[in-house]
């Protein structure tokens, strides 16, 4: 699908980019009037959740493509963007909690977006479970585009419905109309690490597709080996 | 044979089924009994801790109770090859879906208008009067639930470790309805204006709407063979 030559280059720009996000991050972004030094986590937890929402889109995009086409490869995508996904929620959740704690004064507290954000971990768990489990793989592909449907349009409505329960979180500060809330500098470390972190999720989507292809080689050959 | 009729047709031979043998019935109002039994022990007696968080043991219960139902509602085709049988039907794979789902629908209703007047004795609260607003809130919030957990036990019918996924799939699916009929049945028990109401009824019938157009669009991939 992507030459070696591209998933080498991606690779190198995500180094790059993780690099210029930690200068940026530790050294060239001021010291938070308010919060101090630990304001710093949001360069990282703030890339990483935005990064799961594309990893968790991406999954519903390639879900609806697979049931309509029925092609392994968009399955393929679909399964390796949601393992990633998991991985960057957890560690986005992770990174909030440890943000959380000096802040508001918790590790974790029963806010709107956090427990949407944790149900929609929930979910894709529940997805890579019910892959593990199913023998068949083509079913268990049919089986999981429905989930990764369904779970994805699920999200605005659980969403509405903690909003409406209870919230504490500062608004959006990123993904919200009108002018951003965080100061220039900031932004600059800001963008750069979520830059970083969309080539570190494009270089691991490679990557693991790359294995899935592998795998379907190996049973491929196995098949030739034994017939 | 109208679209209707066959969907009729499909939950007769499933009413029926469950009519002989009333295993899912019974099966589910003795847990979700036990379950408000131990709550008493759970919260230490204490009644007017009990009343004051009922809503939320009610929903409990009747979410814990509904996977057992649900469980075994597509599970049971698979014995004796049945799911093949039924999928020879010359029906419309939404037909299944539906007629399955008006099964789950209503097991799910009786056990829960049986277990309210239940919970009334037990805990000493006047659900009688109460009733039909109760309804409003128990209808739109099982029919989403039945939707959600007709869909997902057609996947997890079959795997080695179903009884476990189908609640881990479908709990946090319907956070939101579990979340919306507990508020409502909150505002409905304190006796509170039904107006306050109103916000977790449109959200239940939002979930409702697109878990059912979106299960009635991908169930025929999950019976295919």
């Amino acid at each position: 699908m992507i030459g070696r030559g591209v998933e080498r280059a991606l690779g190198i720009l995500a180094v790059i980019g993780l690099v210029a996000g930690l200068y940026t991050g530790f050294l060239y972004a001021p010291r938070d009037a308010v919060q101090g030094e630990v304001q710093r986590i949001m360069y990282l937890h703030v890339p990483l959740i935005l990064v799961s929402y594309l990893a968790f889109f991406v999954v519903f995009v390639t879900s609806i493509l697979y049931l309509a086409r029925r092609w392994e490869r968009h399955d393929a995508i679909a399964h390796s963007s949601a393992e990633i996904g998991v991985l960057f929620t957890a560690l986005a959740i992770a990174a909030g909690s440890i943000w959380g704690r000096p802040t508001w004064g918790t590790w974790w507290t029963w806010d709107a977006r956090l427990t949407t954000t944790t149900i929609l971990l929930l979910i894709f768990i529940g997805y890579l479970m019910l892959r593990a489990l199913v023998d068949d793989p083509s079913r268990g592909a049919t089986f999981s585009a429905v989930l990764g449907i369904i779970g994805f349009l699920d999200v605005p409505i659980i969403h509405m419905s903690v909003v409406w329960w209870r919230t504490l979180h500062q608004p959006a500060s990123v993904l919200r109309p009108g002018p951003s809330t965080v100061a220039p500098d900031m932004q600059v470390a800001l963008y750069t690490n979520l830059a970083a972190f969309v080539l570190l999720y494009g270089y691991f989507l490679v990557k693991r597709v790359r294995l899935e292809e592998a795998r379907w080689e190996l049973s491929r050959l196995r098949m030739e080996g034994a017939a | 044979m109208s679209f209707v009729r066959r969907v009729v047709a499909i939950a007769r031979k499933d009413l029926l089924a469950e009519w002989r043998d009333r295993e899912s019935f019974s099966a589910m109002f003795f847990f979700a009994f036990l379950v408000l039994f131990l709550f008493n022990f759970a919260l230490g007696g204490d009644q007017t801790l009990i009343r004051g968080a009922s809503s939320g043991l009610l929903w409990l219960a009747f979410t814990f109770t509904s996977v057992l139902g649900l469980a075994r509602s597509v599970q049971g085709e698979l014995e004796n090859d049945c799911l093949d049988g039924l999928l020879l039907y010359p029906a419309e794979r939404e037909a299944i879906y539906l007629g399955k789902l008006l099964v789950n629908f209503t097991v799910i209703l009786v056990v829960e208008l049986v277990i309210f007047p239940l919970f009334a004795v037990l805990y000493n609260m006047d659900l009688w009067s109460r009733l039909p607003k109760l309804l409003l809130i128990a209808v739109p919030g099982t029919i989403g639930f039945a939707a959600a957990g007709t869909l997902l036990s057609a996947m997890t019918a079959g795997l080695r470790a179903r009884d476990a996924m189908l609640p881990f799939l479908l709990f946090p699916l319907t956070i939101p309805l579990i979340l919306s009929a507990v508020k409502g049945t909150e505002v409905v028990l304190r006796g509170d204006p039904f107006e306050l109401a109103m916000p977790w009824l449109k959200l239940m019938a939002a979930f409702d709407t697109v878990i059912l157009v979106a299960s009635l669009l991908t169930f025929e991939y999950l019976v295919e063979e």
